[in-house]
Formats: C-alpha cells, structure tokens, sequence
C-alpha cells in the first residue's frame, strides 16, 4: 500500500525529470517538498526506477543538511546562525522560541508538529536574525515575531497564511556605481556581444581583465577561452556555463541582491558566455537558502524565452541556442567549491573533485564548463555592452572594475556598498556608520580579519581580496567567540572526504569549546595552532585549507580575547570527574554535595 | 613509451608519462606511507597520509601526475610530523583498540602508526557509537575501525559491480553504509568471493570463523615493518589479500 502511496507523487517528478539520475538531488528535493521527508519507500522506488544503488541514493540525501530521512517536525524551523546573527540575539530568541513550543533543538517534538534547530548563515546579514521554515526565509526576528511564530504554529496555521512582512527580503542598496547604477534593457548586451561576434568578446573581456568575483580571482577571459578550445566528449557533446549562485560564505549577500534585482543582467551575461564559449546550456545553482527567489526567476526565464532572449535562434542569431535552467541546493556550502557543485549538479554527494582535470575541460557530465559567480556574469554582460576599456578604466590595474561589498555586523547601515576596486575599508567603514570597529572580518569567515591598525588596506586583489563579506566588530565584542563561531561552521560543512578536514575541524571546534568553557589553557591554542599547519597543507580543497583562517588571524591580533579564558597557562585535561557524574546525578535523582566531586 | 625523471628526496626516479608520483615510487620500491591508495584501484587521495612536497608544494602522492624535473620531498620531518598527526586524527575519530583487533599485525593504520613513531593518540577521543553488524552468515562489519579509505566502496562496485558499500552523512559524521534497507549486510548481495571482502586496510570487514588463526606476534606488519615492505604493496592486485 505504502509503495502505491509514495509513486503517487514521485512518478510525476520522475517523468518531469526524464529518470535521469543526474537529477537525483533535485528529484530528492522536490519528493521531499511532497512528502515533507524522504521516506525509506521514496529512496526504494527512487533507487529502483533511476537504476541507482539504494546506497547510493541513501549516501546523497544523507549529505545535504536540507533533506531529511528521518521525518522532521511539520514546521522545520532553522535559526540562522552566522555571528552577525549571534550578535543580533538568535540564541536568546531560539530559547525563547523552543521553551514557548517545549521542544529541544535536534530534537522533533513529539507530537511531531515541530523541530528547531541552527542552520549555516542564510545570506540575510543585514536583515537578521533570520529563520528558515520549511525552507521559507523570514527576516528581522525579534521577540514579538518569536511569540508570534510560536502562535501560529501551534494553531497549525498554514505558512501561506502567516504574516506577509515576515517574509519581506529588502535588497538595502546603499552604494551604487555602475553596475548597480546602470540601466540597461534585458537582451541588449547579448545583441552587443552578437555584433562583436565571439572572437570580439573575448578579446574585450581579455581587455577588461575581468577576474572572479567568488573569491579566487581567476580571470575569466582565460577560463572562457579554454573551454572554447577544449573539445567535446562522447555522445552529449556540448559546452556547459555554470552560475555559482551557491553563495555561503558567512556574510556574503550581494548575489541575493543580484539575482533578485538583477537576474536580466545575470541571464544577459550567461547568455553572452555561452555565445563565446560555444555553450548550449546553461545552469544556475542556486542555494537553497534562497529558493524563495526561484518562482521569479523562473517568471524571467519564461519571459525571456517568449521574448527570444533564449531558446532557438537567441535574438534572431541563427546557429546561436542557449537556455537556462535552475538548479536548487540543499544545505552544503562546500558546494560553493566549483567541482563539489558539479558533482552536485550531477545529482552526486558534494565532494570537490581531484583537480587537474579542470571543469573548463572536463566539468558537468565531463564536458567543457566555465563556473562563474553571479557577480562576475553581471560584469561580463555590462563589458559586452560597454567595451573592455571602459571596465579596465575602473578599480585598479590588477583589480579592474567594481566590487559590491556585504556590510553587516555593529553598523549603522548594512546593506549592499558597490566601490570600484581599491577602496580602503576605511571608507567602507565610514560610509556604513561603523563608529567603534576594532575588527572587520573580509570575504567571510575562510577570508582574513582586520585589526584596526589595517584599517588603511585596500579591498583588491593585489591587496585585500575578497568574495564580498564585510562583517564589522564593535569594540565590546569579544573576538574569540566570532572566531569560535566560524570553528563550528567549518566542522559543520566539511564534506567529511579528507582526513585533515573531517577531523580537524572538528577538533579545532571541540578545542575552541574547551577554551569557551574555562578550561583551555596554553597548550590547547598550540594544538590548534599545530593543526592549522596540518590541515592547510594537506586539505583536498579550500574548505579544509582555510578553515582555521579566522581563528589564526584572532589569535595573531586579538590574543588578549583568547587569554581572558584560559584557565591555567600549561595544561588542563578536557576531561571533567565532576561533569562525568552528571549522568549519575540525573539516574539517581541526588544534586547533594555528596554526589559532587571535590566538594 | 615516453619516460621521465624526478628527483624524491634526491633521489632519481625514472617515470612513464601518465604514472602518479606514487606508482613511480611504488615501482622504485621507494615507500610513500598510504591508506586509501591501492594499486589495483583508482586513486581518490582523501587519506592524505600520502601528502608530499612536490616542487615546493604539498599535493597528495597518489593523484598527482609525475612530471619530468619534478622535485619531490617525501621522507622529511616535516612531512612524517604532519603524517602522524593525520594517523592519530584517524585513531581518535574511530574506536581503535589494537590488542583485541583480530586485524593486529595486518593492519595498515597500526603499521603506520609503528612506521611512523605514533606514541600516544594525543588528541582527545571521539567515542563514535558505530554498532556492529554480525547478520552476515560470513561475514563480520565491525564498523568502529572504519578510516573511510573507500576501498571496499571501489572494488564492490569497479571490481564486483555490486555496489554494496556507499558513503552516507557529512564532516566527522561520515560513514559507511551497505546497500540495503535494513542497513545489514545480510540483506545484500556480498559474499565471500567478492574482491570487496579482502581489500579493508583495516579491521572492519572480517570473516567470521578465522579468528587469530594466525598468532599475533608472526603476522605481515608484525615481521618486518610496513616501510620495508614495498614488494608486498605494490603486489596486491596480484593476489587476494587474506
């Protein structure tokens, strides 16, 4: 019977998706939209009709913090927990919010009508503290909302019906220069780019020097270029581009601004890559954190197609087709990492591949893929239109073109600041209301912190580089805990491949725990400090290799911060005799003094 | 066939093009310490005990090319430093107690931990809570010992084409499943024949009825230490590990 039951709907998504078990992780998504869990059934009939191992579809769902096999509460509530979220009061109001539904975070309630618990930051800074419920972003949490929440859910009243201002995403704008001042209609760069011809577009992107705006600064003419040169394999011969829209680094919002303002200029710029690149397709990854941007963005690429902005014959240019489609996430920041995105595209776990190959060789389904951030596809198109020379007039020589910048944390106004490359965080400070900073945190929590001695360095990539995170410290916050927090993020999203991240992280984590706990003492930092060396040597990928960035960079420049909790300076065990009776105390009912040890 | 030469600890070593730093080691009979590599499989480098300097970088022996003039760092203080801090990451994440191991003597990660003058596990202990599943009528999984390596993972499904053993979970929750809905070997295909059965580097999968038949004192890594042993190594694929 239950097998009748859980076809019912998975056949359709099935047929939706062709069976084709490169669409596991979006067919496993939307199951789970149906069902509200992935049922032992669902992974059985999913396994036997995409001709894929159980195990194998088992391993997938398990790796994804958004797909449940166990059923979770009907109301799935996640609490942001980024620090600019802790530093807005995301754990008081997550205690408040599981003591008025008597629940315990982790844990379902028992009748099943909720579950709580903390998610990686949700890219809403300078909205939050935000939540997540089933998969719903909702901004500005403060106690009144709490409450409220806690009284809609117990009358079971359906999110549809909940409060439409809860769910208001505001894109706060504060800095414009050309990109986001500019006014262009959608489609115009791709007919510039068709008037330049192909060879024409990449030799003004090669002018422009445009680099990645994800962080790694690559630049993109040469990543264009040689998939363009490389060659096809097998039977499904086509080139690929790829929008990272995964974007989870801690503090970074700026695509969310994009993809919700801008989502022409992106598709323009994906478009134009394709028609460089000798693309056919392109695909969108988008987090999903931010699937709440998903029925929009599918409205433009409905729209574009009737407008001939994609599909067949892309503005009357014949020989050019391209499309777009969109893929869902489903709660993994290493799939930010451009091979673990692929491999997730493929409907595989989000494990970074061995690289070389490189995807611009051999990428999704091993054919020739650019990946290229949100931002920097929105750069392109505007060069389309505008010329190499005038971009390579703006930033730096090294750094050409703008920036947008998240600013968060103890300012006056968050939001989104575009600067030409070689702004000094000064200015950005300044211009935000950061009164007391005595630290900003740049391109997130794998990035570099900045004392206020720094102040003067210059956001580039010769100097300061960065994804586009700026989290701004006031002077009363205490800079081990900013680092303690990205500890926990680190082992949280270590896909768990290599050994150095999956246990390091998690050591380090533990140790920072230990040092929160006043029982850290001088030889903990040195075992972290020794782990460091470990993990940035011998890390399969970039998550591994800076994961223990933030608490390096504290400890150089804030070292007070970490003594101001350390017990003793030598050494103190991590096991506590006292704290190891607690079991005992709570079997046998006694808190006397006898049942304490020492005293 | 094209050739090359690399320098490892100074030492020339000839190469065909195409071999990693690794093969081309194995086949100097030069020991590059490894836990997930086995010659029969394809290389994934995700225990990174095989960590190098190769011309001032550190990449994974196992994965990375050859190339010719290549630089290659590998017996150095600083390397063996950094190998065993990985080897007692990989005791603490698990439940590793060697003296009751029926694996003692043929296991990989102790040999290592011999090799390389392990001396305590220095970090503190994870104490995973891994049941063990003794439903197969062959066939022991005792999964408090599992290091990930993924091999049983590869030569069930490239060398078997079973695909009873997959990763589920994520980070420090990683681990190994077998392809069943109950979770229980039992209720999958393997069996004694498969290559899967005789390839864990340690002491997970274990065949039930052959315990110490062997003494522990007069067995592989017991005799002679696993850095002299590079014959042995590079001869797996020619014989079913016992």
């Amino acid at each position: 019977m239950d097998d009748f039951k859980h076809c019912a709907y998975l056949d359709p998504i099935l047929t939706r998706f062709e069976n084709r078990s490169d669409y596991l992780v979006q067919i496993l998504r939307e199951a789970q939209d149906c069902f509200g869990y992935l049922h032992q059934d669902a992974i059985d009939y999913l396994a036997t009709k995409l001709n894929l191992p159980r195990a194998r579809v088992e391993g997938a769902a398990s790796f994804y913090s958004f797909l449940h096999l166990q059923p979770p509460g009907r109301y799935r509530v996640l609490f942001s927990d980024n620090i600019t979220d802790r530093m807005l009061g995301n754990q008081a109001l997550m205690e408040r919010f599981c003591r008025n539904l008597w629940v315990e975070p982790g844990k379902p309630a028992e009748d099943g009508l909720v579950s709580v618990d903390f998610t990686s930051c949700t890219g809403m800074c300078d909205q939050g503290p935000a939540l997540l419920v089933n998969g719903h972003v909702l901004t500005r949490m403060s106690v009144e909302r709490v409450d409220r929440i806690s009284e809609l859910i117990r009358g079971k009243v359906a999110l549809t019906d909940w409060p439409h201002e809860y769910f208001v995403v505001a894109d706060n704008i504060r800095r414009r220069d050309v990109l986001l001042g500019g006014d262009w209609q959608a489609g115009e760069p791709i007919r510039a780019a068709l008037a330049r011809g192909a060879d024409g577009v990449l030799a003004e992107m090669k002018l422009s020097n445009l680099r990645g705006r994800g962080g790694a600064g690559f630049t993109t003419a040469v990543k264009w270029e040689s998939a363009r040169l490389a060659p096809c394999q097998g039977e499904r011969a086509e080139r690929y581009i790829v929008c990272n829209a995964d974007e989870g680094e801690p503090g970074t919002f700026k695509d969310r601004v994009l993809l919700n303002s801008y989502a022409d200029l992106l598709f323009d710029g994906m478009t134009v890559a394709g028609f460089a690149v000798g693309a056919t397709k392109g695909l969108v990854y988008l987090r999903g954190e931010y699937r709440y941007l998903l029925p929009k963005l599918l409205a433009n690429l409905e729209r574009r197609r009737i407008d001939g902005l994609l599909g067949t014959t892309v503005c009357g240019q014949v020989g050019f087709d391209f499309d777009i489609e969109i893929h869902l996430g489903a709660g993994a920041y290493v799939c930010g990492e451009e091979t673990a995105l692929i491999e997730s595209l493929e409907g595989k776990r989000g494990v970074p591949r061995v690289r070389p190959p490189f995807p611009v060789t051999r990428g999704y389904l091993g054919q020739p893929t650019v990946v290229n951030n949100v931002e920097t596809l929105c750069k392109a198109a505007t060069i389309a239109l505008n010329g190499g020379a005038w971009f390579a007039g703006l930033g730096t020589k090294q750094s050409t073109g703008t920036k947008l910048i998240s600013v968060s944390g103890d300012v006056e106004v968050p939001g989104i600041y575009e600067y030409p490359f070689g702004v000094s965080v000064d200015r950005v400070l300044n211009d935000c209301g950061a009164g007391n900073a005595q630290a900003v945190q740049i391109s997130g929590a794998s990035g570099v912190c900045l004392a206020v001695h720094e102040f003067g360095r210059r956001i580039a990539f010769e100097d300061v580089p960065t994804a586009g995170a700026f989290m701004v410290f006031g002077a009363h916050r205490d800079m081990f805990e900013v680092a303690r927090n990205f500890s926990h993020f680190f082992a949280h999203e270590s896909c768990g491949f290599c050994t150095p991240c999956r246990v390091g992280t998690a050591l380090v984590a533990k140790l920072m725990d230990k040092v929160a706990s006043g029982s850290g003492s001088q030889y903990d930092i040195n075992e972290i400090v020794s782990l460091q060396r470990v993990m940035q040597a011998a890390s399969h990928c970039g998550l591994g290799q800076a994961a223990c960035n933030p608490v390096m960079d504290t400890l150089q420049k804030f070292r007070p911060a970490y003594e101001r909790h350390l017990r003793a300076l030598d050494f103190e065990p991590s096991f506590d005799l006292d704290e190891s009776l607690a079991t005992s105390r709570q079997l046998t009912g006694r808190d006397d003094s006898g049942a304490h040890f020492g005293q | 066939m094209t050739t090359g030469t690399m320098l490892i600890d100074g030492v020339p070593v000839s190469f065909e093009y195409g071999q990693t730093i690794m093969e081309a080691a194995m086949a100097a009979k030069i020991f590059i310490p490894h836990l997930c590599h086995h010659p029969e499989f394809t290389p994934q480098g995700s225990c990174k005990l095989c960590t190098v300097k190769a011309s001032g970088r550190y990449v994974s022996a196992c994965t990375m090319s050859a190339k010719d003039g290549m630089e290659v760092e590998n017996n150095t203080p600083d390397l063996n430093d950094k190998r065993r801090t990985l080897l007692q990451m990989l005791f603490v994440e698990g439940n590793h107690f060697c003296p009751s191991c029926e694996k003692s003597g043929n296991c990989m990660l102790q040999a290592l931990a011999y090799e390389l003058e392990m001396l305590s596990p220095r970090f503190e202990q994870f104490f995973p809570n891994r049941p063990v599943d003794a439903s197969h009528p062959d066939f022991l999984l005792d999964f408090n010992r599992c290091i990930l390596c993924e091999l049983c993972v590869r030569a069930s499904r490239d060398v078997d084409g079973k695909n009873v053993f997959a990763l589920a979970g994520r980070g420090i929750h990683k681990h190994l499943i077998v392809n069943a809905r109950s979770g229980q070997l039992a209720d999958t295909d393997f069996s004694l024949q498969d290559r899967a059965a005789h390839v864990c580097p340690v002491g997970v999968i274990l065949e039930k009825r052959k315990g110490f038949a062997v003494p522990i004192g007069q067995r592989q890594y017991d005799e002679t230490p696993i850095g002299q042993q590079m014959d042995e190594l590079a001869a797996r694929s020619a014989k079913a590990e016992e």
